[in-house]
């Protein structure tokens, strides 16, 4: 798909990118086959966490314009759904993260049919009022431990040989790696310029023919899923999952941050975002202390928005021209 | 009195009492939001330091709480007013971009508790005042002066904006910005201006709101998340700049919740206030009272 | 000759205002209808409750025979009723060319291939002059131009009926010249065409046949050069 756009080079076709990811995926498995040191899988999982959610944020967010503030109740859903099938079905874990998708998609079905139908700024203010009417549910919820939490077993090998963590960062890898082909694939085709058309100008989309409703309704269930999805192997990594680890503040945080530094028009930024803070948060923690790093990533964030609101991608693209 | 009478009439109370309070949060964001169109997702983190502060004279100086939080009411504008400058600068007149604006809020949100946890600490802070602890008794009814002073005092700021907009030139010059910039132009005043001193208004009764909050119940950095849903549900259901739809719609809320953390559980209580917003949202409502959205 | 555009009864309110009242109103297929009326008097409205951007209160509008009452303006556009916008509403994130992708994507009753998008888009463009701007974005085009790619996105969705709100305001003489070249032309392809506008050079210089509104209601509908001597005409531009 050569576009009008005026780009230095045409870009990669479809098919090619996807090959390209797997291809991708591939090569970090065989590289990953060599690491003796599980804190390695650790970090990485947690990066290719936010990969996973920015990405999963951004379709909505960046692409359609339609910000959800609610990201800690989908990936949180997906956490306790996972975590109560296992505990009811013992379901292997692949199971858990569709079922914790499915769910998160249907979620996303009816919040989006409710509060779509009016300025974004609704749907925002609806989706905050989500995650912390979620969390009152949950803490409510006996089955998977209610305010008190919940231990769950994390077996010791994974079923490739090799440890769980290890295990479990080769399914993030997996996750995260489909979440971009996706986004890359929306934002090329057809679908990604009716949602750059709502982004831009709602009104004039409906009025050049483009089904905004729909549009939007699937764009909400899609991300919703794939955020799901993210928070499914959650009680594997942190074998104890209450409330508060689950409603996390910086996932919560940092899932929107991270577009939003790293330039929210493509599948791009997000991952570069991702990255990005991961890191900084990283050396901050081990540097500084836990909490100032949260602070550090909402004073990044501010000033991104008002100073560099297209983001990195945005600051490189603006060179270029 | 029949003891489930005596029971549910005091839920109802209690809740009519809590609505006023939660009027008091939410006439922030009618200003704000219902009238500006500046979705303000950091005024709980406001409200929440407003209550730090309050705190903080009160603990070091023994000052009235109530008082403490009128002394706040100067600095508060001003942050107001600093803030909307920043707004405007980097959003109004740059034009539409919700989702930065959105962002930007949340982010001033976000940092302002993450700042409060780091200043203050993560623990519950409380005031002393003597009308916390007596309660007063009325037939069968419990009136706990910690919240009925807040509940009173509520109305008195709210009746009080309420006359300023209405009878004021400020005050009218608001209401006209917030239905016709252009035409408020025509007359001689100036929308920026007269937006800057509405958002600084508005985050003026967050010094209020604050110093009811504390009186109410401990405080610690993070409840400020509650009372969004709270606050920007009733604004809504209120019908966006209501000041009379909003208070109806913030004591049926509280009442709502009382009852419904009387006769089943106190945990339910944020759930109450999105189950108000989302039908509010889906069926296009001007609300209770007020225009549409 | 059965009407393209049947308008039965259309009211509107505003709360306590009446934006719309009664208005009836057909357009013929291939007709070439002006609409004027001073500010207020509800043109803009009546667009938008066509177009479907409003729900209207009251009557009931048919386009070639299918009722449109309760559908959203996606649909309205799918069934060949397009209308360009008073103040130019571009997509601002994407060229001028995309702009046009959109309507072509979505609007059209085939679906096109990615060639014969681009195609169509680059003859439309041709069309009324800015296929050299096709890679700019519409922030880097002038007011006319501006005016032209909102009139070329509505002629992308392929329409039966395309509504001009005001797409001559501001103009110099000879844009408006232009852009009354460009509707007659696209008329001479079909498409019926309801010109909204102040400017009367233009509106006398297009129409077949005048409508006036005044205050919510139509006061006059014919022959351009008797609308315009109507008493009631004269008086809601003029005054008493």
């Amino acid at each position: 798909m050569t576009g009008d756009a005026p780009l230095s080079r045409p870009p990669m076709g479809t098919l090619a990118f996807w090959c390209w990811a797997a291809a991708f995926t591939g090569v970090v498995y065989l590289a990953g086959r060599w690491v003796t040191n599980d804190y390695v899988f650790f970090a990485g999982y947690i990066v290719l966490q936010y990969v996973l959610l920015a990405t999963a944020w951004n379709i909505l967010g960046g692409y359609a314009g339609y910000v959800n503030f609610g990201t800690a109740a989908f990936f949180a859903i997906g956490a306790y759904i996972s975590t109560a099938l296992n505990k009811w079905l013992g379901l292997p874990l692949p199971a858990l993260i569709l079922a914790g998708a499915a769910v998160c998609g249907l979620i996303g079905l009816l919040m989006g049919g409710l509060t779509l139908k009016l300025q974004g700024v609704f749907f925002s203010i609806a989706t905050l009022a989500l995650a912390i009417v979620t969390q009152a549910l949950i803490t409510n919820w006996e089955y998977v431990g209610g305010a008190a939490g919940a231990y769950v077993i994390r077996p010791s090998r994974g079923p490739l040989g090799g440890s769980y963590v290890e295990y479990l960062f080769y399914t993030m890898l997996l996750l995260a790696t489909l979440a971009v082909c996706i986004a890359r694939t929306v934002e090329r085709s057809a679908a990604g310029f009716g949602l750059a058309a709502i982004r831009d100008d709602e009104a004039a989309a409906e009025a050049a023919g483009v089904p905004t409703m729909k549009l939007k309704v699937a764009t909400t269930v899609l991300s919703g899923a794939l955020m799901g999805a993210a928070g499914a192997p959650l009680p594997f990594f942190v074998t104890y999952l209450d409330p508060p680890s689950a409603f996390n503040l910086a996932v919560a945080v940092n899932t929107i941050a991270m577009p939003l530094v790293g330039g929210t028009a493509t599948w791009i930024g997000p991952v570069i975002g991702a990255v990005l803070l991961s890191i900084v948060q990283e050396a901050a923690m081990v540097t500084i202390s836990s909490a100032v790093n949260l602070l550090l990533v909402g004073l990044i964030m501010i000033g991104f928005i008002t100073l560099a609101p297209n983001g990195i991608m945005g600051l490189l693209r603006g060179r270029r021209r | 009195m029949d003891p489930l009478l005596e029971l549910l009439l005091n839920a109802v109370v209690a809740g009519l009492l809590l609505g006023a309070f939660y009027a008091a949060v939410a006439v922030g964001i009618a200003i704000a939001f219902g009238m500006l169109d500046i979705p303000n997702l950091a005024h709980p983190a406001f409200v929440v330091m407003g209550a730090f502060a309050v705190w903080l004279l009160n603990d070091a100086f023994g000052l009235d709480p109530i008082l403490a939080g009128i002394l706040c009411l100067p600095p508060f504008f001003l942050l107001g007013v600093l803030l909307y400058q920043a707004y405007y600068a980097c959003f109004e007149s740059r034009g539409e971009n919700a989702l930065q604006g959105l962002a930007f809020f949340f982010g001033i949100l976000f940092v302002t508790e993450v700042v409060l946890i780091l200043v203050i600490g993560a623990d519950y802070r409380t005031v002393a005042a003597p009308y916390i602890g007596p309660n007063w008794r009325i037939g069968g009814i419990d009136l706990p002066l910690r919240m009925l002073v807040p509940a009173l005092v509520s109305l008195l700021m709210i009746g009080g904006l309420h006359l300023l907009l209405t009878r004021s030139f400020i005050g009218r010059a608001i209401l006209a910005v917030s239905q016709d910039p252009l035409a408020l132009q025509l007359m001689g005043a100036s929308p920026v201006r007269t937006k800057r001193l509405a958002f600084g208004l508005s985050i003026a009764t967050a010094a209020i709101a604050g110093a009811l909050l504390i009186i109410i119940q401990p405080v610690e950095p993070s409840i400020g998340r509650e009372f969004i849903g709270r606050a920007f549900a009733v604004v809504v259901l209120g019908g966006m700049g209501s000041f009379v739809g909003m208070l109806m719609a913030a004591m049926v809320l509280g009442v709502t919740e009382s009852l419904v953390a009387t006769l089943f559980s106190p945990s339910w209580a944020p759930a109450i206030a999105f189950g108000f917003l989302l039908p509010t949202l889906a069926i296009r409502a001007g609300g209770l009272m007020g225009r549409k959205l | 000759m059965a009407a393209l555009l049947d308008v039965q009864g259309l009211g509107k309110r505003f709360g306590g205002f009446t934006a719309l009242a009664d208005i009836d109103l057909q357009v013929a297929a291939g007709e070439r209808l002006g609409l004027i009326g001073p500010n207020g008097s509800g043109k803009s409205t009546f667009v938008n409750c066509i177009s479907g951007t409003l729900r209207h209160d009251s009557g009931r509008v048919t386009l070639g025979g299918q009722l449109l009452d309760a559908l959203p303006p996606h649909q309205r556009t799918r069934l060949g009723l397009a209308r360009s916008f008073q103040l130019p509403r571009p997509f601002g994130s994407l060229t001028v060319a995309e702009n046009l992708r959109v309507p072509l994507l979505y609007a059209g009753a085939t679906k096109l291939s990615d060639a014969e998008c681009r195609e169509r888009g680059m003859a439309l463009l041709g069309q009324v002059g800015l296929a050299d701007k096709a890679a700019q974005r519409p922030r880097d085009l002038t007011q006319i131009e501006q005016r032209k790619l909102e009139l070329a996105r509505a002629m992308a969705a392929g329409p039966r009926l395309l509504i001009a709100d005001e797409s001559m305001a501001g103009l110099s003489n000879a844009e408006v010249d232009e852009i009354v070249d460009l509707l007659l032309r696209l008329n001479g392809q079909g498409v019926t065409i309801i010109m909204i506008e102040h400017i009367m050079r233009a509106v006398m210089a297009f129409s077949q046949r005048l409508v006036c509104f005044v205050a919510g209601r139509k006061v006059a509908d014919g022959l351009p050069e008797e609308v315009v001597r109507n008493p009631e005409v004269e008086r809601a531009y003029l005054g008493e």
